[in-house]
């Protein structure tokens, strides 16, 4: 173990970050650990479609030394693996054995807006000790995941892998595949986290900026420097080491359900080509995930095909999922190393020709801290920052839930974002991802619907536009029609906006397509728009998939009709 | 000494103000931006190619958009704060439908406008001074959402068992602005002399470079009318290693003699406390703090043949709930 322990003076700190050698997931006998375990319990069963059965309950875990209570499906976090082929009619059939009313969201699924699981809009939710079955065909292949839309209950364990087999095939063939899915884990009731950050927003921030660091600073870049750069944020009363609302101080981070000490591992064979089907699965974390020794090779993002692209080291926003295929041929373990984007921890998994085998954990980079294209949008003269464009605040941006405005957003989408951008080796950005086969649609988009995701971060209020859910309106629509949704984002926050229902085809910054996508990351300061073709009636969700922004305010209702 | 104090007290008070002025819409836009441009300039990583004198002009060339076809019309509100300016885009898109909650459709069981409540214990200590020792305590609660909240706020000291005086306030907390809430209510003071009860008003936030600041006037029976101004800041030598000075200064429109007061300012307090946060909810301390009575009110104690000064060793635990 190579992980830097955060905090001086408290040891416990190391075994709570990587959690249990022995972690394991509660099965309905009680605590189940997986020193005991391994053998029989598959970290994450997968289920063969078309139709499933599946119980939410809740269940004991273990993942930090500490028994908890986690809200499960099948007994297990993650849920199954859910793999079916193209073109399957799809049942699952859903007992919710839970004294509250739950929901499973098909993330990313292009499905009839009764099916799509979000109570309020979709359906009234699954009521305690009910039963719902969903019934949806499987119109696209690739990788996916499911997850509730109730509550923190996404947070408490309730999500699981989709994977869907091309009815023709995989266009780039792999030998074999392993589902990664990295999520994060507290033994902290999410509600209390919720109220935590509600009353104060950095609780789990600690690498504030600190007189220790200015004087390393100072000593560095020279005092008049150092002041200048603590002066601006101070003035605005904003933090540059802004990067996770939730940490390493709570968080533990899993793969598959596995926390680092776990240490899951995928087998391989020297010279084989094998897909990682990686997927975000966390409530409220970012991922930089590498695998030292190895490149990979980009095939699909959010499910869908793209043009291979060849790269070192990738940002994984929450909910997006990348496809990428490996070829080890060494006889030798690696490590997938996902650390989280304030540095604050990790999770890790192991690809090896066998199991047991485990190669060296990477230490954790250093806190990065908000530069000001992070701040202010485009520096001037900087072209490199994308066309200058101007953003249109809404009215409602000037209110108490706003802390600033940004007015010239940066657009370029070569920005790998920060913590990544002084990176020697090949890291992935939106401009290196084209969807094979292009546009869906390729009719220029009739109208543009310009959204400002905006927050205070001293009240942990987050919304668009100015706006929380409760007091905003829904955004229409108009049934066929084909139009652009510009997003600006002026919070110091990146921030996964997801389109419940329709893909976003992202465009380049002169227009033109880009990559289809159904989680667009807007980083701090930037603009970036997309096209939807609003083929699919019914009232959708759109928001931000950190879940404690969405539960804040960051949520909109879409209308198509 | 005093100069000092008054000199610490009003910088952050000037800070708020220029704070409050934009709130209030004042375009502050240029001053914002120079600042920070001038911050562009000065990071060493950022500052890509212009000279080190010219950059703050050249940004604002950049912002003036004057180059630019058809937008340099377009005028730049600060990026904090402010009104919206006339051509702000409406953020109606929804053609007249009603949401799916107007549908009969249950409500989407998120929560944006949920109460919270939380409780600091900001002070809970042992005092030694020159003129005694005993306990003495500051304590805020709240609960409400972002816009309203009901905030309740004590403070006070007791020696040799007794207390000597403290207050307690129940206040309507609304927010008003990005860092500003406006603050309704009653205060009740109680201790040595008789019970008094104020209406209070006033402001509580965050100024720039993160000064928490309170400004509270108080209206009471007979004409009384008071005011109260409380300044904290927090230096992280640290993660979990923090100094918090602070500042409060009282004052009293009218004479109170059964209560030890006259008019004017009646008495400046100072403290620093250094507190070491083993968890955010439990964070022991020491230090030191001031208490000077000014004034008129220091002219009467004097007479009485009490102390005018009184310097304090404390040691505490701040506690979060």
């Amino acid at each position: 173990m190579h992980g830097r322990p955060l905090a001086p003076f408290d040891p416990s700190r190391r075994r709570f970050v990587q959690g249990l050698a022995v972690a394991g997931v509660g099965l309905a006998a009680g605590v189940v650990r997986a020193g005991q375990a391994d053998a029989s319990m598959p970290a994450m069963a997968a289920l063969q479609g078309p139709a499933f059965q599946l119980a939410v309950r809740e269940a004991a875990v273990d993942f930090t030394g500490k028994a908890r209570t986690a809200v499960t499906v099948n007994g297990g976090v993650p849920g199954p693996t859910l793999r079916w082929r193209e073109g399957d009619d799809v049942r699952i059939a859903i007992t919710n054995q839970l004294d509250t009313v739950t929901s499973i969201h098909w993330h990313g699924l292009i499905v009839p807006a009764n099916q799509d699981g979000v109570p309020g809009l979709s359906f009234d939710g699954i009521p305690a000790r009910t039963a719902f079955t969903y019934r949806f065909p499987a119109k696209q292949a690739g990788t996916y995941w499911y997850h509730a839309h109730s509550r923190f209950q996404e947070q408490s364990g309730l999500y699981g892998a989709i994977v869907i087999e091309p009815a023709s095939g995989e266009r780039y063939p792999a030998d074999r595949e392993h589902v990664i899915l990295i999520s994060d884990w507290s033994d902290e009731d999410p509600e209390r986290v919720y109220a935590k950050l509600r009353t104060r927003s950095d609780i789990y921030n600690y690498g504030q900026p600190t007189l220790a660091g200015f004087l390393r600073d100072a000593r560095e870049k020279g005092f008049h420097d150092a002041v200048a750069m603590r002066r601006m944020w101070n003035q605005m009363r904003m933090n540059p080491t802004d990067l996770a609302d939730v940490s390493g101080a709570t968080y533990t981070y899993l793969v598959n359900g596995r926390a680092p000490a776990g240490n899951w591992t995928g087998e391989f064979k020297p010279g084989e080509r094998v897909r990682l089907r990686l997927i975000n699965g966390s409530s409220n974390s970012i991922f930089d995930l590498r695998i030292p020794g190895l490149r990979m090779q980009v095939v699909a993002a959010d499910g869908q095909d793209v043009v291979p692209v060849d790269v070192d080291e990738l940002r994984l926003s929450a909910a997006e999922t990348y496809d990428v295929i490996v070829t080890p041929t060494d006889d030798r373990a690696y490590t997938v190393f996902a650390q989280s984007i304030d540095r604050s921890g990790y999770a890790r998994a192991t690809l090896a020709p066998r199991a047991g085998m485990q190669a060296d954990v990477p230490a954790l980079d250093p806190r990065p801290r908000l530069a000001m294209r992070d701040m202010m949008g485009s520096m001037a003269g900087d072209s490199s920052d994308g066309d200058m464009v101007m953003a249109h605040h809404a009215s409602t941006e000037y209110g108490p839930n706003t802390d600033m405005h940004v007015d010239m957003p940066r657009t370029n989408l070569d920005d790998p974002g920060v913590g990544l951008r002084d990176r020697t080796h090949r890291v992935l950005t939106y401009a290196d991802l084209h969807t094979v086969g292009g546009s869906l649609d390729t009719r220029e988009p009739s109208r543009t619907i310009e959204l400002h995701l905006t927050g205070n971060m001293e009240r942990f209020a987050w919304g668009f536009d100015g706006q929380k859910y409760s007091e905003a309106k829904p955004i229409h629509f108009r049934s066929g029609e084909r139009l652009r949704v510009t997003l600006v984002n002026d919070t110091m926050m990146n921030h996964p906006i997801h389109l419940h229902g329709m893909w976003s085809e992202l465009e380049q910054p002169h227009g033109g397509f880009q990559v289809r996508k159904h989680t667009v990351n807007v980083q701090p300061a930037q603009q970036v728009s997309y096209a939807v073709t609003a083929d699919n009636l019914g009232r959708w969700a759109f928001h931000c998939h950190m879940l404690y922004h969405m539960e804040a305010g960051m949520f909109r209702e879409v209308v198509v009709s | 000494m005093k100069r000092v104090y008054l000199a610490l007290m009003l910088w952050p008070l000037g800070a708020a103000a220029q704070d409050m002025s934009q709130m209030q819409g004042m375009d502050h836009g240029a001053m914002d931006h120079s600042a920070m441009h001038g911050q562009a300039a000065a990071q060493p990583a950022q500052a890509a190619s212009p000279p080190a004198t010219a950059p703050a002009q050249d940004v604002h060339a950049g912002h003036d958009m004057s180059g630019m076809d058809g937008m340099g019309a377009m005028k730049m509100g600060p990026m904090q704060g402010g009104k919206a300016p006339a051509d702000a885009r409406n953020p109606d898109y929804s053609d007249g439908i009603m949401p799916a909650a107007m549908h009969g459709m249950a409500m989407h069981d998120m929560d944006d406008t949920a109460a919270s409540s939380m409780l600091l214990i900001d002070k809970l200590e042992a005092f030694a001074g020159q003129g005694g020792h005993g306990q003495s305590w500051e304590a805020e609660g709240w609960y409400g959402n972002d816009t309203n909240k009901l905030w309740l706020r004590t403070e006070g000291e007791r020696e040799g068992r007794r207390p000597q005086d403290g207050d307690v306030e129940a206040l309507w907390s609304h927010a008003i602005a990005t860092f500003w809430d406006t603050q309704l209510g009653v205060r009740s003071d109680f201790g040595e002399g008789p019970k008094r009860q104020w209406a209070a008003f006033g402001v509580q936030g965050l100024a720039p470079y993160w000064f928490e600041l309170e400004a509270t006037a108080y209206v009471g029976q007979g004409g009384r009318t008071a005011g109260r101004v409380r300044a904290e800041y927090e230096l992280r030598f640290t993660q979990r290693l923090i100094l918090q000075p602070e500042l409060e200064v009282n004052a009293y429109g009218k004479a109170d003699p059964q209560r030890a007061l006259r008019s004017g300012i009646a008495s400046v307090e100072g403290g620093l406390r250094l507190r070491y946060e083993f968890a955010r909810a439990f964070a022991p301390y020491v230090g030191v703090a001031w208490e000077h009575l000014t004034g008129g009110t220091a002219d009467l104690a004097s007479e009485q043949g009490r102390r005018v000064t009184d310097r304090r060793w404390v040691a505490g635990v701040r506690l979060w709930f």
